[in-house]
């Protein structure tokens, strides 16, 4: 059977894999596309020069290397926005951590690109569930600003930032009350003294005595103002994010991108007839805090209904990372057999962890989609890949065969028998 | 969206976790009757079953619990006991048929390890009450004493999670933490209501960093692994004493750690390193007790010849790691390699979402295993959510699988428990209909939840 040559080909190829972009097609799998739309069966992908070329019905072609995908499926791979990746090594050893910040002088000048460690443990475990591209973020510190995020690929290379500076985090809602001084309205104060501080500075009329915000701080804003940089918003509750939204009337040119709202269904409308993206936690369904009392696992499906562009973020529970992203994405669709809760189709569920993360981030049609002219980003599962029982078998960034070992594998490898019978298990490997 | 899922940081979860349980000891009658409270069993059990027709589920996949399988099988229950299991020939006369087909039944999902109620939600300082951190051993405190009934999450667990029972333990903060409460996941006005009659007490203990952290910021013992150990051992020795001697004088510390050495209660110890549970086994031979399982147990694969040997089960996550230190080797095949190894696999939650989610993590665990070549029967997985649990808990005589005689603590799924597509259509607890996916209204809310957001909705 070609699928065992494929599947046990892998980590093989992987190995040697670095060398560059191949050219190659993947027939008779079946093969998702991200876009939203159903899978397709028999389908072949085709990708040269480290971009896809084709991904539906039809045979491969015929001068390039060709594996057989039978009984394999293909998707874009995915793209998570507002993760951790390259940040950090271990959550509560602080010296590894760079996620926040807490005692910076520095707030929204601050760029998560600086810090990004492409040999990172959890990079690597996440593409080896098939995480292709990431956007990063810091966590709030002593500001209601976390600083700027950046875009990064995870390859096994060097070169993982994409974009730095990609957007802009503020934190409002509960925990921005309480950095900003113990009250919402206090962070929406703070909000608009930053703007203004520098709109001020833009037209070079900054007053020092008058500034509360270190100059680099304030620059860091301009595009933010501008509407050149986005603006992620962190707040969950309905009147918060109605709020968010009302900043339009104020600063028309923000790029608004709204960031956990876990009552987003109560205002789904108002959010659809914005056009600002949402990019939610997917099940969250507890009141864990004041601001989330109607979380439910239907918010994402009623705001897509509602027309709102969601994407997957922020994943609840536990500390697995990135790579459980398809199971969220999966129990969205379970919701569909549950009387009364509003799920995802699976092509949705799909688009939610590729395209649409990646479209909100600035990425539509480059990646977490296989159509003409997209990244080479691809991913061979070993079955259904939004189902528990499934993983990668291969994976692709820009055409590049990726490896897919780690810390982990590694583990797993050295103790899968507990013989020491000849030597210590720390000879083994 | 919770904040820790942007800023990973170990502190709150990693306080809030921590346990183990063993396999089943003596266990006290399980009594329909109402205990009464005596200074042998005070804030005695209240719950009494609710109402439920004699049913049958029929034509459904059944998964006993205890690794058996029946296609197309029959699960009869009346009075709150399961009446009868097996084939198709299964008599349901006397019984309300519920048509099963191309759906599974299962027992009650179990958690082992949850902090439901302790640390409710919402998760406010004013019902942050899981960690009495203030002396790194307090056996004397009772974690039913700080469950909150009217936390939402118990909902959220049965509706989503077909949880039937569970084991509320204190925090991690203290080496001993206090006793654990053992709960049946049926709302009530008070824990009493809650509490699963007959089930024996629960121990936490807690190895590594927490303990030491906790109190070496104090500037106090312990604040190092080898203290941990020393106030440990110190404090089992005070308690032999105190255990050898006429127990006359009542002291609720030690009235605990004698429980423990007698073999009624049973010790959940949170332990995530390998070469640390070698060390508490031992330790607990010294002193004369048994751990019922370690809880977390990340690194258990490294030593599941001796986990077997010793008879203590492993309460695990699927694929959590990296949070602390101790977590850092966490592996997605923790669980079949202890399986393998003919050790006691447990999965566990120690989390208000993980808990709806016990039938994927397990299913995520078996799935690691299958891709390395350790294929591991669906019936069989289901055991780490229900039977061992059980298990582990001492309760596994009263529930944990679908035996005659049993409490009718049954799931019937919309599809297969270990796909990510399914959920609980109806769960019963001692045979009572308290969730029905179908029935607007046969699902709790909490008091908290009335007449906010959301009242009542799918959640």
């Amino acid at each position: 059977m070609m699928k065992s040559t494929l599947l046990t080909a892998a980590a093989t190829l992987a190995l040697t894999a670095q060398a560059g972009a191949q050219d190659f097609a993947i027939s008779n799998a079946t093969v998702a596309t991200g876009d939203g739309s159903d899978p397709i069966e028999n389908a072949t992908v085709v990708v040269r020069s480290g971009q896809i070329v084709s991904a539906g019905r039809g045979p491969a072609p015929s001068d390039i290397q060709v594996f057989d995908g039978t009984g394999t499926w293909v998707t874009p791979g995915m793209f998570m926005p507002l993760t951790n990746l390259g940040l950090w090594d271990v959550g509560a050893v602080s010296n590894s951590n760079d996620i926040s910040a807490d005692d910076a002088r520095f707030n929204a000048s601050l760029d998560a690109s600086t810090a990004v460690n492409y040999a990172s443990q959890h990079i690597a475990v996440s593409r080896g569930g098939g995480v292709t591209r990431a956007t990063i973020t810091m966590g709030s510190g002593g500001s209601i600003f976390a600083g700027q995020g950046a875009a990064i690929d995870l390859g096994a290379d060097p070169n993982a930032v994409m974009k730095p500076k990609a957007f802009q985090f503020v934190i409002l809602g509960e925990r921005g009350a309480r950095i900003a001084g113990g009250s919402r309205v206090a962070a929406f104060a703070e909000f608009a003294n930053a703007l203004r501080e520098a709109s001020e500075i833009a037209a070079g009329r900054r007053v020092a005595d008058d500034s509360m915000l270190g100059r680099n701080d304030a620059e860091a804003l301009i595009p933010v103002l501008n509407g050149q940089q986005q603006l992620y918003v962190h707040v969950e509750r309905a009147s918060d994010i109605t709020a968010v939204l009302g900043l339009k009337s104020k600063y028309s040119k923000l790029d608004l991108v709204l960031v956990g709202v876990s009552e987003g269904w109560i205002v789904a409308n108002q959010i659809a007839a914005s056009g600002v993206p949402v990019i939610a936690d997917p099940i969250d369904d507890l009141p864990e805090s004041f601001e989330q009392l109607g979380a439910t696992q239907s918010n994402v499906g009623r705001m897509v209904d509602a027309g709102v562009k969601v994407a997957i973020g922020a994943l609840s529970g536990g500390t697995a990372g990135p790579r459980t992203a398809p199971q969220f994405a999966g129990n969205l669709v379970a919701l569909n057999k549950v009387p009364r809760a509003s799920g995802l189709s699976w092509g949705e569920a799909m688009a939610a962890i590729t395209s649409m993360p990646a479209e909100i981030s600035g990425y539509g049609g480059r990646y977490g989609v296989l159509r003409p002219g997209a990244a080479g980003d691809v991913v061979v599962w070993d079955g259904d890949p939004l189902e528990l029982s499934s993983a990668p078998v291969r994976v692709f960034i820009d055409g590049i065969e990726q490896p897919l070992t780690n810390h982990q594998t590694r583990l797993r490898d050295r103790y899968r028998d507990l013989d020491e019978s000849d030597l210590p298990k720390a000879y083994d490997w | 969206m919770r904040y820790r899922a942007f800023t990973i940081l170990g502190g709150a979860m990693a306080l809030a976790a921590c346990s183990a349980n063993g396999s089943g000891q003596e266990v006290q009658s399980a009594g329909s009757t109402t205990p009464l409270a005596t200074p042998d069993t005070p804030f005695a059990s209240t719950y009494a079953p609710y109402p439920g027709a004699p049913t049958a589920l029929v034509g459904a996949t059944i998964y006993d619990g205890k690794g058996g399988r029946i296609d197309s099988g029959v699960v009869l229950f009346r009075d709150g006991e399961i009446a009868g299991i097996g084939g198709a020939d299964l008599s349901t006369e006397g019984y309300m048929v519920v048509d099963g087909s191309g759906k599974f039944v299962t027992p009650g999902i179990i958690d082992i390890h949850s902090h439901l109620g302790d640390y409710p939600s919402p998760s406010v300082q004013a019902h942050s009450d899981g960690n009495e951190a203030t002396s790194p051993t307090t056996p004397d405190v009772w974690a039913e004493h700080s469950v909150w009934p009217q936390d939402p999450g118990f909902s959220r667990a049965l509706a989503n999670g077909g949880v039937t029972s569970l084991q509320v333990l204190p925090g991690s903060a203290n080496l001993m933490g206090g006793r654990s409460a053992t709960l049946k996941n049926v709302p009530s006005r008070t824990v009493q209501g809650m509490k699963f009659p007959g089930a024996p007490y629960g121990f936490k203990m807690a190895c590594g960093e927490n303990p030491k952290r906790v109190y070496g910021r104090k500037g106090r013992k312990p604040s190092t692994r080898m203290g941990n150990f020393a106030v440990n051992r110190q404090t089992w020795l005070d308690a032999k004493e105190y255990a050898d001697g006429d127990r006359d004088s009542r002291d609720l510390a030690q009235e605990t750690l004698a429980g423990v050495l007698d073999g009624d209660i049973l010790v959940h110890n949170h332990c995530y390193r390998a070469d640390e549970m070698a060390l508490v086994m031992d330790m607990a031979k010294e002193m004369g007790y048994r751990v019922s399982a370690f809880h977390h147990a990340v690194e258990a694969y490294k030593i599941g010849d001796l986990l077997k040997e010793n008879g203590v089960c492993s309460a695990i996550w699927a694929d959590w790691y990296g949070f602390k230190m101790e977590s850092y080797d966490g592996i997605p095949e923790n669980a079949a390699l202890l399986q393998k190894e003919g050790a006691c696999v447990v999965i566990h939650s120690d989390d208000d979402m993980g808990i709806q989610r016990l039938n994927q993590e397990a299913a995520k665990a078996q799935a690691a295993g299958a891709r390395i070549g350790i294929a591991i029967p669906d019936a069989e997985v289901i055991g780490w959510i229900t039977f061992n649990a059980a298990k582990a808990m001492g309760i596994d005589d009263q529930t944990g699988s679908l035996e005659s005689g049993k409490m009718a603590d049954v799931v019937l799924w919309n599809g297969d428990p270990l796909s990510v597509y399914s959920r609980p259509e109806k769960v019963w607890v001692d045979g009572a209909l308290l969730f029905d996916s179908s029935d607007p209204k046969r699902r709790p809310v909490s008091d908290f939840e009335l007449g906010q957001p959301g009242e009542g909705d799918v959640k």
